[in-house]
């Protein structure tokens, strides 16, 4: 258990088709972090998620886990669209446990238990897909939590949801953190990034622009790049 | 319009060689969708999720059998099945078997390319998130079947549609025989060529019927689906 941190990458670049994406990055994440990734639409932010997750396989350099290349299992991603199965709000956070390879009596009260943490059980039978968008995306996190992941990866999980929807969204964050999961997860919403950050990596045209502490970087951002975005200025 | 009234009266007596003659329809294309779904549903899943060489000539082969006339798969299950044939042993040519082999190999592509279109639908939206949680590729195909259940339902439904209205395959591998192999469309043809025009119109009514009742349930189903499940 103990052996999955730090997540390290080294000189990671992801260029598919010859097009850099995501250019030189290094860095480590380690046991307990809170962080947000901030950046301009196609910074970078959503590949450099699918890559630490290992959904998608970075063109150079290395991601190990520990040391290891053996991904490991105890983590998770949520997205920005939730994506329900034609199934139980319930069932959906089930089926996770099942390709985990949770038994079938466990699998039952642990999705209980993750439904009733988000706040949904009284939505449990319900067909997931019906539900309101900001239901759907606590029944992903349900899913994930369930999974009792060590850390948990977030792609702009309150985008497409409205504000009480992303305040209860950020309330499941914060407790989900607070039972023990590093998260990292990407944002283009500097309140939220404020109220959720312990550190920031700022990520400008592909690379890491700076990885600071987040209260520092609203103060006093560390490179020009994040200064300008900061004040809207953006070229 | 004499032709006509007595084909009513047929169908309203519940004339018994009519009735023979729709159930020996209704359950050879019954039975050939249902084996034809066997290999065809999975098939189709599997190339719309697996990544293997030779995918993509398999999607344009089986969307080209999709459009298979007839006549050629009959005449090719002819020869299969005929004396001479490399399974004439089994002696099932001109039987009912026989008609439900040539309806299977027949709707069989058209099965699998439907269940194709559907499930890479599905696969394009959850592909990520099933990735995510770790699924394989078998899982992620059962996963997606059950969870395009109705789709899938409304293209057994289309698969029924083309076996019960067929017309080639049938004629020549079950030969027509009266009382054993003979089923609505092959009777209609018969008995319009030989002037028994309420026999042919009854079971014409019937068909149709059928058809729009089968186009119906479809509907119904996608409906009922999107409301109940989204």
């Amino acid at each position: 258990m103990e052996t999955m941190f730090p997540l390290s990458l080294a000189g990671v670049g992801f260029a598919p088709g010859g097009t850099p994406v995501l250019q030189g990055v290094t860095l480590d994440i380690g046991q307990h972090s809170r962080i947000v990734i901030l950046g301009a639409n196609g910074a970078g932010k959503s590949v450099l998620i699918r890559l630490m997750h290992g959904l998608i396989k970075p063109s150079a350099g290395s991601i190990r886990w520990a040391g290891s290349d053996a991904r490991p299992s105890a983590q998770a991603l949520v997205f920005q669209r939730p994506v329900m199965l034609r199934r139980s709000a319930l069932a959906n956070v089930a089926y996770g446990l099942k390709l985990d390879g949770t038994p079938r009596p466990e699998r039952q009260r642990r999705a209980e238990t993750a439904l009733a943490r988000v706040g949904l059980a009284h939505l449990a039978h319900r067909p997931a897909r019906v539900l309101s968008g900001g239901e759907q995306q606590r029944v992903a996190l349900a899913r994930a939590w369930a999974l009792e992941p060590r850390i948990l990866f977030l792609d702009e999980p309150t985008a497409s949801l409205d504000p009480n929807a992303a305040a209860a969204v950020e309330r499941i964050i914060r407790d989900i953190h607070g039972a023990g999961t590093s998260i990292v997860m990407s944002t283009h919403n500097l309140g939220q990034a404020r109220r959720l950050a312990d550190e920031i990596i700022f990520l400008h045209r592909g690379r890491v622009a700076e990885r600071t502490p987040a209260a520092l970087f609203f103060q006093q951002p560390q490179s020009a790049e994040a200064d300008d975005f900061l004040k809207g200025e953006l070229p | 319009m004499e032709a006509l009234s007595a084909a009513l009266g047929l169908v309203a007596t519940g004339d018994p060689k009519l009735l023979g003659i729709v159930a020996l329809s209704l359950s050879v294309s019954l039975s050939a969708v249902i084996i034809a779904a066997i290999a065809g549903l999975p098939v189709g899943a599997l190339i719309a999720v697996g990544r293997f060489p030779g995918r993509q000539t398999l999607t344009v082969i089986v969307n080209g059998f999709m459009g298979l006339p007839a006549v050629v798969v009959g005449l090719l299950v002819y020869l299969l099945l005929s004396r001479a044939g490399p399974l004439g042993a089994l002696g099932i040519l001109f039987t009912p078997t026989a008609m439900v082999i040539a309806q299977a190999v027949l709707v069989m592509p058209l099965l699998a390319a439907l269940t194709r279109q559907v499930v890479e639908d599905a696969w394009r939206q959850y592909e990520e998130q099933l990735h995510s949680l770790g699924a394989t590729t078998i899982q992620a195909t059962a996963t997606l079947l059950w969870d395009t259940r109705h789709s899938l339902f409304t293209v057994l439904l289309a698969g029924f549609g083309r076996t019960i209205a067929e017309v080639g395959a049938v004629m020549i591998v079950g030969g027509n025989i009266d009382g054993v192999t003979r089923v609505m469309t092959t009777t209609i043809a018969l008995e319009t060529s030989k002037g028994d025009l309420p026999l042919a119109l009854s079971l014409g009514l019937i068909l149709v019927t059928l058809v729009l009742a089968i186009n119906a349930l479809a509907y119904v189903t996608r409906e009922w689906a999107q409301r109940r499940f989204g």
